[in-house]
């Protein structure tokens, strides 16, 4: 069953260039800004969207996409609320790809089946769930499948050649390299070697491979989806919401402005690069 | 995959039905890490080969003598092992009913049982040739086993540590400093034991190379729940034969307070297939179980997914975690070991809450009848026993851990107590 991800690798093939992927948390700073900023991502030049779903212990994330998931949680965000924003987004927009991106429990305990199917309903078309390792694919992995979610699967430094053919079995719709060993929002990667290790994944697998960790500029983006069938942008387009915040917490005029414009930058960058 | 598909049978099956008793409590973990559904390995991918790597050397370390040699030189003549099992003569006068045994730990160098721990992960640590130990603590007693060890093999160590903790720890965290471990406050959440856990986490991420991760409790992705209780069931083996050296039986109960965990299931897993033996874990009930002020993660909380593995956690209804309170920093802590789940579940162990207040009380009655000055940790299983000896016939015996010395608590009893200790 080919999905809107599959779809949209396929066309971006055709244009010879590497897609841009943004994440962006839901709820962050509220849900009003938040699904504004997620409704205005294609336009602006979002290939495909990643949504963080807030978890009070996230374990791999940096300090920018930390705050970013408390701002949300103190706001009320909820597993539940952050799939009424992606039906909110598929009113208006059938064709960019949705990948819920986050972390095991709320899933759990939302129950596994239940939010399989309402995500479904909702217009989300992948997710990365940062503790579930291929070891626990009979937990989510294969019942997504079954319901015609992509499970997108990370593939790190650490993932030696023994690794690999573990970590592909059962990914769908691209794999993601991250590009550094740590946690989001790190230090830049060196495009040499994120293209070296993304040319030796790409022998073993014909799904596309997205990078990312560390991208803050239309300049990195470029130099990195030179390597690469796209590129993840994170904590930079959450570090705009939190340079725009009042004391009270709430976002300034233009915040949403700001963030697009960042976007905007970046999508510049993707698209200057021919595969060749 | 017929094992997957038994897996996620069993997932299922417990909202229906509670586990079959098994013929044996002692099996677990199987191959993927679970002690029943509980335990496993939901760890990010770039930890994956790490912990696979640890399992593999702790395997082998298993099968070598010399590493077991290892242990148990350092265990007698740097720990102080065995530590004694010690009848509680003017306790059990006082209390008026079943005899009463303490296993004490808190005799141990750095005064608690984390230290049986911390030389067996170094060991552990030196084989796989890691240079650079990382740790979180909550009370800082694990946090200052770790230093110690660490300044011990010669091994530089970063200490994670809730930025509340380190304000009402402060003893333990000027004897992390003197043994030369850096400490790393976290800020994080409520600056608490699962916060620094977390950053544990997100350094050990960072520098997947040369670190090595010493968890602290019997909780995280496999192998930790299963090394960590190996190395501290030290603690139940030396008490059944102290038991049957002074008694010529086994003991009627076994008591210890659980926060992750590690010093229950220490003593009780030896004990686990002794099923004349009942077994009592005491959880932190903080200020009541109504509220969300307490650490009673098996007595209220239900089962989700944290710091790699599946167990009980106080969690709300969209599966955030809970900060949850105790008057002890070590008993602390949302979360629980897997192991410890699996018990519960199966019934083998029977799980309480004790309040602030009774742990308190039960702190001041052990210094006034055995002039011993225990932690806060243990106090709470005191305070178990308190309720439990009296109704008991005067032939039964107790055994409780005496996991940790109250050195480090004076100051928060004070305060507790309404003492200025500044003006005293």
């Amino acid at each position: 069953m080919k999905t809107r991800i599959d779809t949209r690798f396929e066309a971006l093939k055709v244009e010879g260039r590497p897609g841009l992927v943004t994440f962006i948390m839901a709820g962050d700073p509220n849900m009003e800004a938040s699904q504004e900023i997620l409704n205005g991502l294609p336009a602006a030049g979002a290939d495909l969207i990643e949504i963080g779903m807030p978890f009070s212990d996230p374990m791999a994330d940096g300090p920018s996409i930390q705050l970013a998931g408390q701002r949300a949680l103190k706001g009320g965000q909820t597993l539940a609320k952050t799939l009424a924003m992606v039906a909110n987004f598929r009113k208006t927009d059938s064709e960019t790809p949705i990948i819920l991106m986050g972390y095991y429990n709320p899933i759990y305990i939302y129950g596994n089946e239940k939010f399989l199917k309402d995500a479904s309903d909702a217009g989300v078309d992948g997710l990365i769930i940062v503790d579930l390792p291929p070891e626990a694919d009979h937990e989510l992995c294969i019942p997504a499948m079954d319901h015609g979610i992509n499970f997108i699967r990370l593939a790190t430094p650490t993932t030696d050649a023994n690794r690999l053919p573990k970590v592909l079995e059962n990914t769908s719709g691209f794999l993601y390299y991250v590009s550094i060993t740590g946690i989001t929002g790190a230090a830049a990667p060196d495009p040499d070697r994120v293209a070296k290790a993304v040319s030796a994944i790409k022998q073993k697998t014909d799904i596309p491979v997205a990078v990312g960790f560390g991208v803050k500029t239309a300049q990195q983006a470029a130099d990195i989806g030179k390597g690469a069938d796209a590129v993840v942008v994170g904590s930079a387009l959450v570090s705009v919401i939190l340079d725009n915040l009042d004391e009270a917490g709430n976002p300034k005029a233009g915040t949403t402005k700001a963030v697009l414009d960042l976007v905007s930058d970046l999508a510049s960058g993707v698209q200057s690069v021919k595969h060749g | 995959m017929p094992h997957m598909r038994n897996c996620q049978t069993r997932v299922r099956n417990y909202v229906l039905s509670k586990p079959i008793e098994p013929n044996s409590f002692k099996t677990g973990p199987d191959e993927e890490g679970h002690f029943g559904i509980f335990g496993g390995r939901y760890v990010a991918e770039t930890l994956m080969p790490l912990i696979l790597d640890l399992e593999k050397h702790y395997t082998a370390a298993k099968k070598d003598p010399s590493f077991q040699a290892e242990v148990d030189y350092l265990n007698k003549h740097y720990t102080g092992r065995p530590s004694p099992l010690y009848f509680a003569e003017s306790l059990t006068e006082e209390l008026g009913g079943a005899k009463i045994y303490f296993k004490r730990d808190e005799l141990n160098h750095t005064g608690s049982h984390k230290i049986n721990n911390c030389l067996g992960q170094i060991l552990l640590a030196k084989r796989m040739g890691k240079t650079r130990i990382i740790a979180e603590t909550g009370a800082g007693q694990h946090g200052v086993a770790a230093a110690t060890v660490a300044a011990k093999f010669g091994f530089p160590c970063v200490v994670y540590m809730g930025k509340t903790d380190v304000e009402r720890q402060s003893p333990n965290v000027f004897r992390m400093r003197l043994l030369g471990a850096e400490i790393v406050p976290v800020t994080a959440g409520a600056g608490t034991l699962k916060d620094a856990m977390n950053e544990a986490l997100r350094d050990w991420v960072t520098n997947v190379e040369d670190t090595y991760y010493l968890i602290g409790t019997a909780a995280g992705p496999h192998p930790y729940p299963e090394l960590v209780r190996d190395f501290q069931s030290v603690i139940g083996t030396e008490c059944k034969e102290q038991m049957l050296e002074a008694e010529g039986r086994l003991p009627d109960m076994l008591v210890a307070s659980v926060g992750g965990g590690s010093n229950a299931i220490g003593l009780f897993h030896p004990f686990l297939d002794d099923k004349e033996v009942e077994i009592i874990g005491v959880e932190a009930g903080g200020r009541g179980l109504e509220g969300e002020e307490h650490c009673a993660s098996l007595s209220a909380g239900k089962p989700g997914v944290l710091h790699g593995n599946r167990t009980f956690l106080l969690q709300d209804d969209d599966g955030q975690i809970l900060e949850g309170h105790s008057i002890s920093a070590g008993l602390d802590y949302p979360g629980i070991g897997p192991e410890h789940s699996y018990l519960r579940d199966t019934g083998r162990v029977e799980y309480v809450p004790i309040m602030d207040t009774e742990a308190l009380e039960a702190f001041q009655l052990l210094c006034r009848t055995e002039g011993i000055i225990p932690a806060l940790e243990p106090s709470h299983a005191l305070a178990e026993v308190v309720k439990r000896a009296p109704k008991m016939s005067k032939d039964k015996i107790i055994v409780m851990n005496l996991c940790g010395r109250g050195d480090k608590d004076v100051f928060t009893v004070g305060k507790a107590l309404g003492v200025d200790m500044e003006t005293e």
